[in-house]
């Protein structure tokens, strides 16, 4: 068979020049490695040092600290830092979770139905993409300053909740995931649209759904522009709004540093922790269809 | 077999209508609305009679292209777009040739430790970008920093340097991304192409360069389009520096020059054509760069 011939001799050529460029290549990716971990080791290690070793000690030098720090940090103000880290959960796993539903009904709908508009309904919600946030940020603040919601959780949500490339992914993953002939069959025992939507493409499209979910999580989770606008008091504030304001105010109370740099850590770990448990669902490519385990 | 034509025109009815109807009314009401609503305030103004004392001395007229001229002249917001201009040509540049690099490393399989690599290098995604200026920023004051400790005098935060100190935060954050879409797409290839090159006597360099990248170019036009329209925004790294130093202007980007202007100076209306400004130049950039990738590729073609 021309396929094994092809393979032995493959294997026969692989062998040869195994590492043809020695040591470099791993070098450098190791390179790349110290360099992203450079900043988030830095804030491991700066978050054990008290006031008086943040700006004395050796840079990645442990301190005494941490537990004074992380004390401090749950005192500040009535403990409202962690009042901010409820905020980003419910920002981000509300907004994520309505955001995976919305894109999950309208990829399946895009991909398995023939209707009139199909085409110009799906170029018209993709264009989408290339509208930059900053024509949005400040009409979406006046309209929903003229209906009194400026300022409340909705004014964060609900603009977050659409999103272009999720619909695009759904569309994708639905046509990759989802045989047609197992919707005729449900077709023919006489389900309704709804019961196929429910009971045979959503199940189908779940590792899709898990992955669109992890990026909006995370686009959410990391958006400063928005709530930076929208929100007004300071119990409404996400993560990263709250620490911004820290900032700002350390600026005159260098006190505060060592707050902000402990908050700062604490506030990775949330989502770094989803990151290393989630490995598999960290794809942009959603053609294949199932995951690879 | 019969080919399955997924529930034709006949029998769908209102059920693709109504499971669409969610996403239009989002789009209707959070991006057509507000985009119709912003050039619409980019043709107003405020007109104050009297002393803009009391009710109805402040009235909203039209300006026709006023708010544009204003834009258009504006030297602060000019020296804004060349500020940016430099600092998005390094992180471009840097960041998705980084991002370009560690893709065809991670895919060559002549790589030890790739998934701790790939992983590390993933890690910055994880990170908000405020948080990200804000551990950089840190790492860059003076009685700080590493380079102290290794008895380098730099000034990471002054006139000369803070464009490339704010440059190193966006590559660190959004080089781990753009790494993860050309890997992927890098995954996807068959591997026979790769054999069939390497029986020819193709070195690996060769496969790179003559296979992996043709073939990723599209990921590569995607990457650098969405990079590009996210850099002519930037808004957060240099906003969350400001606190740290005082070489950053609150009108360092257009982008913070048009919160300024709606949010502290209250003049929502040159602020919308600023924004339509910035949204234009986007377009045309992005778009403008698809056309010369196009036009190159039927060349070659």
């Amino acid at each position: 068979m021309a396929v094994t011939t092809r393979a032995v001799a493959t294997r026969r050529v692989l062998k040869r020049p195994l590492r043809p460029y020695g040591v470099a290549p791993t070098a450098i990716l190791l390179l790349g490695a110290v360099y992203c971990l450079l900043p988030v080791s830095w804030v491991l290690v700066a978050a054990t040092k008290s006031k008086a070793e943040l700006f004395s000690t050796s840079t990645f030098a442990p301190g005494t600290g941490l537990m004074a720090n992380l004390a401090d940090l749950a005192a500040y103000r009535g403990g409202v830092f962690w009042l901010w880290m409820l905020n980003t959960l419910v920002y981000a796993g509300g907004g994520a979770l309505l955001s995976t539903a919305v894109s999950a009904v309208s990829g399946y709908t895009l991909a398995k139905y023939r209707f009139r508009g199909r085409n110009l309904i799906f170029n018209v919600l993709i264009g989408g993409i290339l509208v930059p946030s900053v024509v949005l940020a400040i009409p979406q603040y006046v309209l929903f300053s003229s209906i009194g919601l400026a300022g409340s959780y909705w004014s964060v949500l609900l603009p977050q909740i659409l999103h272009p490339y999720s619909i695009y992914l759904a569309r994708v993953y639905a046509g990759a995931a989802i045989p047609d002939s197992l919707l005729e069959a449900g077709r023919i025992d006489g389900a309704g649209h709804w019961l196929l939507l429910r009971r045979v493409a959503l199940p189908l499209m779940l590792p899709g759904m898990v992955t669109i979910f992890l990026f909006q999580f995370v686009a959410i989770w990391n958006n400063f522009l928005l709530p930076f606008i929208m929100l007004g008091d300071d119990h409404t504030f996400p993560l990263t709004v709250g620490l911004y304001t820290l900032l700002a105010a350390g600026a005159n109370q260098p006190a505060l540093y060592n707050l902000i740099i402990t908050g700062a850590l604490v506030s990775l770990i949330p989502l770094i922790a989803l990151f290393l448990t989630m490995q598999r669902y960290w794809r942009t490519d959603l053609s294949s269809g199932a995951v690879k385990s | 077999m019969r080919a399955h034509r997924p529930s034709g025109a006949r029998g769908a009815g209102a059920a693709p209508y109504l499971f669409l109807a969610p996403a239009v009314v989002l789009f209707t009401l959070f991006t057509a609305v507000p985009i119709v609503y912003t050039a619409y305030l980019s043709l107003r103004r405020t007109k104050v009679s009297g002393l803009g004392l009391g009710r109805g001395a402040r009235r909203e007229v039209f300006a026709g292209l006023d708010n544009y001229s204003a834009a258009l002249g504006d030297g602060e917001l000019w020296a804004g777009w060349l500020r940016v201009l430099g600092y998005g040509a390094i992180v471009l540049t840097v960041m998705l040739g980084l991002a370009l690099l560690f893709a065809l490393l991670l895919d060559s399989a002549h790589v030890r430790l790739a998934r701790f690599s790939r992983i590390a290098l993933f890690l910055p995604y994880a990170v908000p970008g405020v948080v990200a200026t804000l551990l950089w920023g840190f790492l860059y004051l003076p009685s700080v920093t590493p380079l102290r400790d290794l008895g380098v005098d730099v000034v990471l935060l002054g006139p000369g340097t803070v464009t490339f100190s704010m440059a190193n935060i966006a590559i660190w954050g959004g080089t781990g991304f753009n790494m993860l879409v050309l890997y992927t797409a890098l995954r996807a290839v068959p591997r026979t192409y790769y054999e069939a090159a390497r029986i020819d006597g193709a070195s690996e360099r060769h496969i790179a360069l003559r296979i992996k990248i043709p073939i990723l170019m599209p990921a590569i036009i995607l990457t650098t389009v969405f990079s590009v329209i996210a850099t002519i925004q930037v808004f957060t790294e240099p906003t969350a520096l400001r606190p740290l130093t005082n070489t950053i202007s609150s009108t360092w980007s257009p982008l913070m020059k048009v919160y300024r202007d709606a949010f502290v100076n209250g003049d929502l209306y040159s602020a919308a054509a600023t924004s339509i400004v910035i949204a234009a130049i986007s377009l045309v950039l992005s778009f403008g760069f698809l056309r010369v990738v196009r036009d190159r590729a039927f060349q070659e073609g």
